[in-house]
């Protein structure tokens, strides 16, 4: 009972700013303003989306993202516009181009590199040592005084 | 130590690498880099189109209100953007009296996110400096501006390009170092 009201609380306060006075009327189209919004980094408090943000301009930037969606613009040319005003630091999730490529493959680069890393260990490390032989394990036992360690 | 041992070096060896590079970095932020500001991308592109309203009530006719990007063609222009609620415009206006009153250049400014009274009041107590002053009360410029924070200032020259940004306040710095040569060079 006490977990599911810390949890219920928890939740509860998930970050949204977005004001009833600000909602388009058509559900469909809010629906997008506000996927749009999430995509969008609030440029003063820049940790947030624009969507969770409670600065001024980023409520500006909300009505914006409304305007144009209204207006008839897709998701991608609202998008494309913040980004030709703020550039791409306005993107929460960097695009995939020239400037970026490093950021995208060095993760895998370094999977990559430690993958190999273990490989070659592994296959230097040859295949494993034969059992004793019978001799062997009786010259062990009598090094080691018989019993087990 | 073998040549194969060599490569436990190789962690080391990044740690190195980085804290070099972090160092420099603070070294840059110590001298005033701010990682926060966003770098203008409209340098050397047009100024956005606008047609601001004026201030109902401001003196000096309609020469004086109002601002569109016809007004800024055939003449270097400082666009400010500023509002009554901005702590730093206080700061930065001493600075901006000195620049209107030398003459060197006309100083434009967009009153961000403000109403006309506040507006008038604020001019009123420390000054009315500006040429021209449109009003910007949803943001629509300044985003078009990719405006983050108030003062920003624009330097656009004779053919409405963007050709400077200061955010933040012009100081004599600025103004010394970067602003009246690059003016100076415009105005040719």
């Amino acid at each position: 009972m006490i977990r599911t009201l810390v949890a219920a609380l928890l939740f509860a306060t998930a970050a949204v700013a977005v004001e009833p006075s600000e909602r388009l009327a058509d559900p469909a189209l809010e629906a997008r303003a506000r996927e749009v919004s999430k995509a969008l980094r609030c440029v003063v408090c820049q940790n947030e989306t624009i969507d969770e943000s409670h600065a001024e301009i980023a409520k500006d930037m909300r009505l914006l993202v409304r305007e144009r969606i209204k207006a008839g613009e897709s998701n991608d040319q609202v998008i494309s516009y913040m980004v030709s005003r703020y550039g791409d630091f306005v993107l929460l999730m960097p695009r995939f181009q020239s400037t970026t490529v490093l950021l995208w493959l060095a993760p895998l680069l370094l999977l990559g590199t430690g993958a190999l890393f273990v490989m070659r260990r592994l296959k230097r490390a040859g295949p494993a040592a034969p059992g004793l032989s019978e001799d062997e394990r009786k010259e062990l036992a009598k090094l080691t005084g018989g019993g087990r360690p | 130590m073998s040549r194969k041992h060599l490569i436990f070096l190789a962690p080391l060896a990044i740690v190195l690498v980085l804290v070099v590079i972090f160092w420099k970095r603070l070294m840059d932020v110590s001298g005033g880099y701010d990682p926060r500001v966003i770098p203008s991308v409209l340098l050397n592109t047009p100024l956005p189109e606008m047609a601001l309203e004026g201030l109902p009530g401001r003196t000096g006719g309609p020469a004086r209100n109002g601002l569109s990007t016809e007004n800024l063609k055939g003449k270097v222009s400082l666009v400010n953007i500023w509002g009554s609620w901005c702590g730093t415009c206080v700061i930065e206006h001493p600075m901006l009296t000195e620049i209107a009153k030398s003459g060197v250049i006309d100083i434009e400014g967009i009153a961000w996110r403000d109403t006309p009274d506040a507006s008038m009041a604020w001019l009123k107590r420390y000054g009315d400096i500006y040429n021209r002053i449109g009003q910007d009360p949803r943001s629509h410029v300044a985003i078009s501006l990719g405006v983050t924070a108030a003062p920003e200032s624009f330097l656009v020259d004779k053919n409405g390009v963007i050709r400077y940004k200061v955010s933040g306040a012009i100081t004599r710095e600025i103004w010394e170092q970067e602003l009246k040569p690059l003016i100076a060079q415009l105005s040719q």
